[in-house]
């Protein structure tokens, strides 16, 4: 037997210094990301021969209301100068951490948004040349429906259900709720013009737990795979409200198909704040309804009673029956709920333009699953996905009329470009709830 | 409170796994449950703890039948149950785990954090539970994980306490600390089920011992009983507990590892610069409780992770950038810690799995066809000599017993020419027969020259086996020692702490 004692470093252990791979791959990350950002802000200072950029503040664009010109060329600069600044911190890895690394990256993200926009609204032609609007009443509009559809993602994910079937919930809820509605103004006297809308989220609301409760059917009942429920879910919601809607008779389209429009309701005070309070107060009620949702949900996740629960459930199933809880029970109920709000968002689409059509969700409800994956399957930060991507989406939409500068077609992939680069690695250690997608079966 | 099993059956199909069990825990005893793995231990607790539902046969507390439809019942009626794998949501605080099925509210399901805080620090204080009620569960040792599993059934007023294997993942000192905790309960009225197969333990604290064997309760005993007959019990002939091995002879070095660093997904560094060689004719044991880099370790030798710093070199040659397909070609044998996860396919045949990782061969194969023939004969060949009790060769490796599970993976990895084993908890969830089988096994593979590398959490595993002992925590290598160690110093050693009280490990010895 050999005698030889080793005693290595025990006496004054050193932490080895080793850089953790995840360090240089965020820092390579942001000086790719933020050395294009620069290449691209330079590139469209460079291109920009007459700076003279101009911005309709207020109200349709006429005679006596014409759009404020101003000139761009220091909005330019500086974006280029923050971008700059930010590349040398990351290039020296001193790029800051936590909500400072947070703020600098939406100063960057702002300073790029403005300089494109100088870009792209530079050089006029002539005196009808496009002119700049607010962005936020298109976004909020656009991102009411994918807020509601996060929140339904969260509620499902949480719990530990995938929920892939958003954009049937929207399409569905979006059918019936134009149902519910047009059916409240033509047959029942009795609600008044204002609520019929309003009866028409009921409508939505019942078709969204409706699929939610197909979807926890098959998934809790008879663990099948979610994600295959889900798309099928979305199959089948675009396949019959098609066929429903090809059912309505011409002459009875006021009946089944003409819900009319939510109405703003102006909150006091808030509204009259100068460029945001009518965009942001000058809402209809589904609109406010978001705002509180988000709060709310976040509130019943993580401070009371049920929230635990469902995120147990979610996290750890087995441990929660042995402590009482029955984890199909509850994910049951979160599916549910997740089915009223993503109701609610589907509602939303027939209700903000007044008729109903053929898949006229458009993928939302899947930029909705989107939102939840790059916030979190956290509410607030999934919301503020969903805003952002109401935004880009809005974006698009108002940069339509200069289909030649900027090609339509390569902003319409804006949006999903910017949803997988953003879930493929720049929300940072993305962490799902652990049963995520895991039929619970119990022993017997 | 009094607990009584009457004729309590199981069964699963075709299976008896518990037949007609008869118990009684009388107030404030610590009623030890001895058994090998397999034996029905845990079926029977899963039974009185609402997990399962009994074939037949009655529980009764202080007299009184209860069925249980769940584990909710169970613990409004006082059982509480420490499980062996924990049932703790690990990204949730010490406080909501404990809370969680009996919330404390402000009324309308409104959680009060506050009031849940409160409960811990009593319970904790009032037991001599120390844990932090804030600190998230992931973020602890498994020892206090274990302790907040009791605060868990504490706080739902369990006054029969079952603990399923609570040692397994513990080092000595935390064995001794949850012998305390175990006697504080018990001069406080809790009767506690204390389930093991270690017989060390069950002589060290229990008043009353019942062995299960085959889902029948085939006797009892008192602790004053000796070693020899209770594993005699247990297993039901006479086993010997030493492995007989002759003086290593030492040859060259084979695998040496140098400086290897890993640093998992989560950002942590698990292996901290580990140096070590392992010599041929020698069996290197790796002490060290669960989940202090030996698996990382193990893994990064063997190419399934690419270690972020350090070197390792086969036969002088560096093998550091290989992967697990080089590594085994250059003459590395690999039984893994989990052999269902890495070990072998379950829906496989015994045939196949006999040549998994051998399959490239020429013997077994001709060009992309494999030779059926010799595989056959193969798989007729490695059952005789390794004793494997299957039905056939072509019976799938999961319908098999633990014991012979092990012994597929074993010999595949014996059925090779092997420069370097490395065996991870060789002997996990195997019978004692097979146990003896596969010990002796590894020493003569170690007589051929080979260098062995054995890990293992288990004190009786690194004694019977190792030539040398290097003992693993917290990443490190904190020494390494020879074979006659005493058992004390190894468990300070494990425990992060230095023998002794001395900053020298070299004093071990003297």
């Amino acid at each position: 037997m050999t005698d030889v004692i080793e005693t290595p470093a025990a006496a004054a252990p050193v932490e080895p210094q080793v850089r953790d791979r995840a360090d240089v791959r965020r820092q390579i990350k942001l000086v790719v990301v933020l050395g294009l950002v620069l290449l691209a802000e330079v590139w469209f200072k460079l291109e920009i021969d007459d700076p003279t950029v101009a911005h309709l503040f207020k109200g349709p664009r006429t005679k006596d209301n014409p759009p404020v010109e101003f000139d761009g060329t220091v909005i330019s600069w500086v974006a280029v100068a923050l971008t700059a600044v930010a590349l040398l911190l990351a290039l020296v890895n001193r790029f800051p951490r936590g909500w400072v690394g947070v703020l600098v990256a939406v100063a960057v993200g702002l300073g790029f948004y403005g300089a494109f926009l100088m870009w792209a609204y530079a050089d006029p032609s002539g005196a009808f040349a496009p002119a700049m609007t607010n962005p936020i009443p298109g976004t909020i509009r656009i991102a009411t429906a994918l807020v509601f559809g996060a929140l339904a993602g969260v509620l499902c994910e949480r719990a530990g259900v995938v929920n892939i079937a958003i954009e049937g919930q929207f399409i569905a809820g979006a059918f019936f709720g134009s149902v519910f509605s047009s059916f409240a103004i033509a047959s029942i006297a009795a609600i008044p013009l204002f609520w019929c809308p309003v009866f028409g989220l009921l409508g939505g609301v019942l078709a969204g737990m409706g699929v939610a409760a197909m979807l926890a059917f098959f998934s809790l009942r008879y663990h099948v795979d979610q994600v295959v429920v889900g798309v099928v879910l979305v199959a089948f919601g675009y396949g019959i409200t098609s066929f429903l809607l090809g059912q309505i008779p011409d002459d009875r389209n006021d009946q089944f198909n003409n819900p009319g429009l939510l109405e703003p309701v102006e909150i006091p005070v808030l509204h009259e704040i100068p460029y945001i309070g009518e965009a942001l107060f000058g809402q209809t009620l589904l609109v406010y309804l978001a705002y509180v949702s988000v709060p709310a949900v976040w509130f019943l996740l993580f401070q009371t009673r049920w929230g635990l629960r469902v995120r147990s459930v979610g996290e750890h199933p087995k441990a929660a029956d042995t402590v009482g809880i029955d984890p199909n029970r509850t994910r049951w109920q979160a599916v549910l709920l997740g089915g009223v709000f993503a109701g609610l968002g589907g509602a939303s689409f027939t209700l903000s333009t007044g008729a109903f059509d053929k898949e006229m969700t458009a993928g939302l409800g899947f930029i909705s699953l989107a939102a939840v994956i790059m916030g979190r399957w956290h509410p607030v930060y999934a919301a503020m996905a969903a805003l952002m991507f109401g935004f880009l989406r809005n974006l698009r939409d108002q940069l339509s009329i200069l289909d030649e500068k900027v090609p339509g077609d390569l902003l319409a992939a804006l949006p999903y470009l910017a949803t997988i680069i953003a879930v493929a690695g720049f929300v940072g250690r993305v962490r799902a709830p652990a049963a995520d997608g895991q039929p619970y079966q119990k022993s017997d | 409170m009094r607990l009584e099993i009457k004729g309590l059956t199981k069964k699963f199909g075709s299976f008896t796994a518990n037949d007609g069990i008869d118990l009684v825990i009388e107030p404030g005893e610590i009623h030890c449950l001895l058994g090998e793995n397999g034996a029905g231990k845990s079926t029977l607790m899963n039974m009185l703890y609402g997990l399962l539902t009994p074939t037949s046969g009655e529980i009764l507390l202080d007299g009184k039948p209860v069925s249980f439809g769940g584990p909710g019942d169970a613990l409004a009626a006082g059982i509480g149950m420490v499980h062996q794998h924990f049932m703790l949501v690990p990204v949730f605080t010490v406080a909501e785990n404990v809370m969680l099925g009996h919330e404390q509210t402000y009324g309308g399901g409104v959680l009060n954090r506050r009031a849940a805080r409160k409960q811990v620090r009593e319970l904790s204080d009032r037991y001599g539970l120390k844990v932090d009620p804030d600190a998230y569960v992931e973020d602890i040792p498994v020892g206090v994980q274990q302790r907040v599993e009791i605060l868990k059934a504490l706080a739902s007023h369990a006054q029969v306490l079952i603990l399923d294997e609570p040692t397994a993942v513990l080092t000595p000192q935390e064995i001794d600390e949850l012998m305390g905790i175990m006697r504080e309960l018990k001069a406080q009225g809790t009767s506690i089920i204390f389930i093991t197969h270690k017989l060390r333990e069950v002589k060290a604290i229990g008043d009353k011992i019942s062995v299960i064997r085959r889902g029948k309760v085939v006797g009892t005993a008192e602790p004053s009983a000796s070693e020899a007959e209770l594993a005699e019990m247990m297993v039901g002939r006479s086993v010997s507990l030493v492995v007989s091995k002759d003086h290593a002879e030492v040859g060259a070095p084979v695998l040496k590892a140098e400086g290897i660093t890993v640093i998992d997904p989560r950002g942590h560094v698990v292996v901290k610069d580990v140096s070590f060689e392992a010599r041929g004719g020698e069996i290197l044991g790796i002490a060290g409780v669960q989940g202090n880099g030996q698996t990382e370790l193990i893994k990064s030798l063997l190419g399934l992770i690419k270690p972020d710093a350090g070197r390792i070199e086969l036969a002088g040659r560096d093998i550091s950038k290989h992967g697990p397909r080089q590594s085994l070609e250059e003459g590395i044998g690999y039984v893994p810690e989990d052999r269902s996860h890495d070990g072998y396919v379950g829906s496989f045949s015994v045939r196949e799995n006999l040549v998994l990782d051998l399959y490239r061969s020429d013997e077994f194969s001709r060009g992309p066809a494999l030779r059926l023939d010799a595989i056959s004969a193969n798989a007729k060949a490695r059952i005789e000599e390794f004793d494997i009790r299957t039905e056939n060769a072509e019976t799938p490796v999961a319908a098999l017993s633990g014991g012979n599970q092990q012994k597929v993976v074993v010999a595949r990895e014996f059925s090779r020419p092997l420069k370097v084993l490395i065996a991870s908890q060789p002997t996990r969830g195997v019978d004692v027969g097979s146990i003896e089988f596969i010990h002796k096994r590894i020493v003569a593979e170690r007589d051929r020259g080979t260098a062995v590398i054995i890990v293992s959490t288990e004190l009786e595993e690194i004694y019977a086996l190792a030539d040398r002992i290097a003992v693993m925590y917290d990443g490190r290598i904190v020494a390494t020692v020879p074979p006659d160690i005493p058992r004390a110093d190894l468990g300070l050693l494990m425990a992060g702490a230095t023998p002794g009280g001395s900053t020298d490990g070299s004093e071990v010895a003297s």
